[in-house]
C-alpha cells in the first residue's frame, strides 16, 4: 500500500529459464506413449531396456514396467570388465524393485575380441565400441524375446551431441528424446527410481572415473536452461541476459550445431524426384 | 469407451448462466454426441468400421438416439499421413455414402435419421484439401456442407500446407434445427473466423480438430488449456454453442489430446472428456439459450452495428480499398 492509498499488485518472478515439469503428468503420458507405440501400434508386448545403473535406464525401466507389466519387461546388464561396480549394483536394484526379468550378459569378451585388433584404440573410441557392442546384444534379445529395445536417451544429450551415433539412439521408440536431463531427475524422484541412483553424478561409465558434466565442462542444470532458451529462438545476447556466463553459452551453442548430423538419419545423395525422406514422404507409423 | 466426465456446474466467463434448465428456454433441442476417436493410421475401411461402432454404442446407450453425431478432424486417416494425403482422401459425396451405409448396418430401421459431422481428407477434381462434412443421414442421405480448412498449419510440428491446399470460405447453413458453421482446428482460434460464422447466422459451431499434446508443466498439456480458453472467449462473444471433437491417440510419438468439449452461448463449460483415450461425449443442448445469452451480453449485436466501420478498418489494415460493408449485408440470410 502506497502512501497515497493505491494497493500496489505486483507480479510474481517469473522465469524465463524454468525447465520445470507436472511429473505426474508426464509419467501418464509416457505410459500411454509405450502402450500405444507398442501395443497398439505394433501388437508387441514385450519390452528390452539396458539398465546400466544410471537415472535414464532406471526411469525408462520403471516406465516400462508401469505401462507393460513387470512380467513383459527385460532389464539388460551389459557390464565390461572395466565398469563400475556401484552400476552393476545400482541396476540391480532396480530390477529388484520393479520386478522385471535381470539379464546379464558380460560384453568383455565381445568387445575384446575386436579391440585385440586395434590395441592402440583412443578411450572415446573404445567406449562407442562398448555402446555398439551393447545394442547388437539389445537388438538380438529383443528378437529372441520377440520383443521391442526401448530407448532411454535424454533430450540433453541428444542436443549435445554425448552419445554413440547408432548405439545409444537406435531404438524405435524412446519414452525419455523430449525431456531435459534435470526434468529426467524429476520424473526419476516422482516414480519411485532409488535416491542413490537419482543423486549420483551422471556419467557414461564408459571410462573409468569419467562423470558427464566434467566431459561436457558445464552442469546440467545450466546448460538445460540455456537449452531451453536457445530452442524457444532466443539468441546467445538474450540468454546471457538471463544470467548465464557468456562461455557457458558459447559452449552449449557451439555443441548444439556441431552435431545436428547426429540427431537425423544418414545424409543420401538426391538423384531422382522420388527421393525418400526428401520427396516420398511417409510419416513413420503409416 | 469410457463415459465422459460432465463438469458439475456450468460457470460462464461473465457470469451470467441464469439459474434454470434449459426447459426455459423455447429453441429447439438438439441431442449432440461427440466421438473422440483414434483412428487406425492410413486405413480408411477400418476407420469407417469404427465409425459404424461408435453408431452402433450410441444406438444401445440408454439415451436416445443423437440428433448430431461429431467426428474429430482427420477421423478416416488420422492427421499426420504426408505424401499419403493423395491415398487416403475421398470425395466428400462418398464419404456421405460410406457413412450411410456405416449408419443402415449399425442402426437398421431402428434409427430415425440423424446428423453427423466428420472431418477427413478431401479430394475434389485433382485438389486435396483437409476438409470436414455435415450430412443428414437417413433414407436419402443429404450432404448439407463442406468446409475447407482455411488455416493450415505449417510451422513447428505442423506441416499441412506442403500437402492440401486451403479453403477460401467460411460459410452457415441451414440444419434441421437452426444454423451451424464448422471451423476446423486452427481456423477456430482465429476470432475473425468465429465472428464471421457468427454473423453469418451460425447458432452452433462444430469445431473438428487434431491438436498433438505439448507443455507438460501444469496437470493437463499446455494446448488444451489455450483450447478451452479460446473456445470458451469465442462461445461468449458471438453468443454460440461451440462443440469441440479432438482426435486422441499416438502418431509417430505425438499424443493427440482430445478434451473434446462443448460450450454454452453463456462460455460455459456443459461437458469436457478426459484428453486422454477414446470417449463419447453426451450433451442436451437448447438453441432456446443463444437468444437468452445474446440478450444478456448483446456483443454480437454490437459488432454487426460497428461492422462497417471495422470493416473499412480491416481493408485499410490489409491495404485494399474497398467501401465500407453494410452491417447487413454481412449477413447470408
Amino acid at each position: 500500500m502506497t502512501a497515497a492509498g493505491f494497493p500496489i499488485v505486483r507480479a510474481p518472478a517469473a522465469s524465463a529459464t524454468d525447465v520445470r515439469i507436472d511429473p505426474a503428468l508426464v509419467r501418464r503420458w509416457l505410459v500411454t506413449f509405450l502402450r500405444e507405440e507398442m501395443i497398439v501400434r505394433r501388437g508387441m508386448r514385450t519390452a528390452v531396456v539396458g539398465v546400466s545403473g544410471g537415472v535414464d535406464s532406471a526411469l525408462v525401466a520403471f516406465l516400462c514396467a508401469e505401462a507393460l507389466g513387470p512380467a513383459n519387461v527385460y532389464g539388460v546388464r551389459m557390464p565390461y570388465r572395466t565398469s563400475a561396480e556401484e552400476s552393476f549394483r545400482h541396476a540391480g536394484l532396480v530390477q529388484e524393485i520393479t520386478k522385471i526379468h535381470d539379464v546379464v550378459v558380460d560384453i568383455t569378451a565381445a568387445v575384446d575380441g575386436y579391440l585385440r585388433y586395434e590395441p592402440d584404440a583412443s578411450p572415446t573410441r573404445r567406449g562407442n565400441v562398448m555402446a555398439r557392442q551393447r545394442m547388437i546384444v539389445l537388438f538380438d534379445l529383443s528378437a529372441k524375446y520377440g520383443g521391442l529395445p526401448v530407448g532411454t536417451g535424454n533430450k540433453s544429450e541428444r542436443l549435445l551431441g554425448y552419445f554413440t551415433w547408432h548405439a545409444d539412439d537406435s531404438p524405435p521408440i524412446n519414452p525419455l528424446g523430449d525431456l531435459f536431463k534435470t526434468q529426467v531427475w524429476q520424473l526419476a524422484r516422482h516414480v519411485g527410481v532409488p535416491r542413490e541412483i537419482v543423486e549420483k553424478p551422471a556419467t557414461a561409465d564408459l571410462i573409468r572415473g569419467q562423470t558427464d558434466e566434467e566431459d561436457l565442462g558445464i552442469t546440467y542444470e545450466r546448460a538445460d536452461r540455456i537449452l531451453s532458451l536457445m530452442l524457444r529462438g532466443y539468441g546467445q545476447a538474450a540468454i546471457a541476459a538471463c544470467g548465464f556466463r557468456r562461455r557457458d553459452v558459447r559452449l552449449v551453442w557451439d555443441r548444439v550445431n556441431a552435431t545436428h548430423w547426429k540427431r537425423h538419419l544418414p545424409t543420401t545423395a538426391v538423384v531422382s524426384p522420388t527421393a525418400i525422406n526428401e520427396f516420398y514422404l511417409r510419416p513413420v507409423d503409416y | 469407451m469410457r463415459g465422459a466426465k460432465s463438469r458439475p456446474q456450468p460457470s460462464s466467463l461473465l457470469g451470467l448462466v441464469p439459474r434454470r434448465t434449459s426447459l426455459d428456454a423455447t429453441g429447439p433441442s438438439v441431442e449432440l454426441a461427440v466421438v473422440q476417436c483414434a483412428p487406425r493410421k492410413g486405413d480408411v475401411a477400418a476407420n469407417l468400421r469404427r465409425i459404424e461402432e461408435a453408431f452402433a454404442a450410441l444406438r444401445h446407450d440408454r439415451s436416445p438416439f443423437p440428433d448430431v453425431v461429431i467426428f474429430p478432424e482427420a477421423s478416416l486417416s488420422g492427421y499426420f499421413v504426408e505424401g499419403a494425403t493423395v491415398e487416403v482422401a475421398r470425395r466428400a459425396e462418398t464419404v456421405v455414402d460410406e457413412l450411410a451405409r456405416s449408419a443402415r448396418r449399425a442402426c437398421g430401421r431402428k434409427v430415425g435419421p440423424f446428423d453427423v459431422v466428420v472431418g477427413f481428407y478431401e479430394e475434389q477434381d485433382g485438389q486435396y484439401y483437409n476438409s470436414a462434412l455435415y450430412a443428414s443421414l437417413g433414407r436419402r442421405p443429404v450432404l448439407r456442407h463442406v468446409h475447407r480448412k482455411l488455416f493450415l498449419p505449417t510451422y513447428g510440428i505442423f506441416d499441412e500446407e506442403r500437402f492440401v491446399s486451403r479453403g477460401t470460405s467460411i460459410e452457415a447453413f441451414d440444419v434441421p434445427y437452426g444454423r451451424a458453421a464448422i471451423l476446423i482446428c486452427e481456423d477456430a482460434c482465429h476470432s475473425l473466423a468465429v465472428t464471421i460464422a457468427a454473423l453469418r447466422g451460425a447458432q452452433v459451431l462444430y469445431v473438428p480438430s487434431a491438436s498433438p499434446g505439448r507443455g507438460m508443466e501444469d496437470v493437463e498439456p499446455a494446448n488444451v488449456r489455450l483450447w478451452r480458453d479460446v473456445l470458451r472467449v469465442a462461445a461468449a462473444e458471438h453468443g454460440i454453442f461451440v462443440v469441440y471433437a479432438g482426435l486422441v491417440g499416438f502418431e509417430g510419438g505425438k499424443g493427440m489430446s482430445g478434451a473434446s468439449r462443448v460450450i454454452g452461448p453463456f462460455g460455459d463449460l456443459r461437458a469436457e472428456a478426459p484428453f486422454e483415450g477414446a470417449t463419447i461425449l453426451r450433451v442436451r443442448i437448447d438453441l432456446g439459450d443463444v437468444r437468452v445469452a445474446r440478450a444478456a451480453l448483446p456483443a454480437l449485436g454490437d459488432l454487426e452495428a460497428n461492422l462497417g466501420q471495422l470493416s473499412s478498418m480491416l481493408a485499410r489494415t490489409s491495404g485494399q480499398s474497398v467501401p465500407a460493408v453494410g452491417a447487413r449485408a454481412a449477413r447470408r440470410r
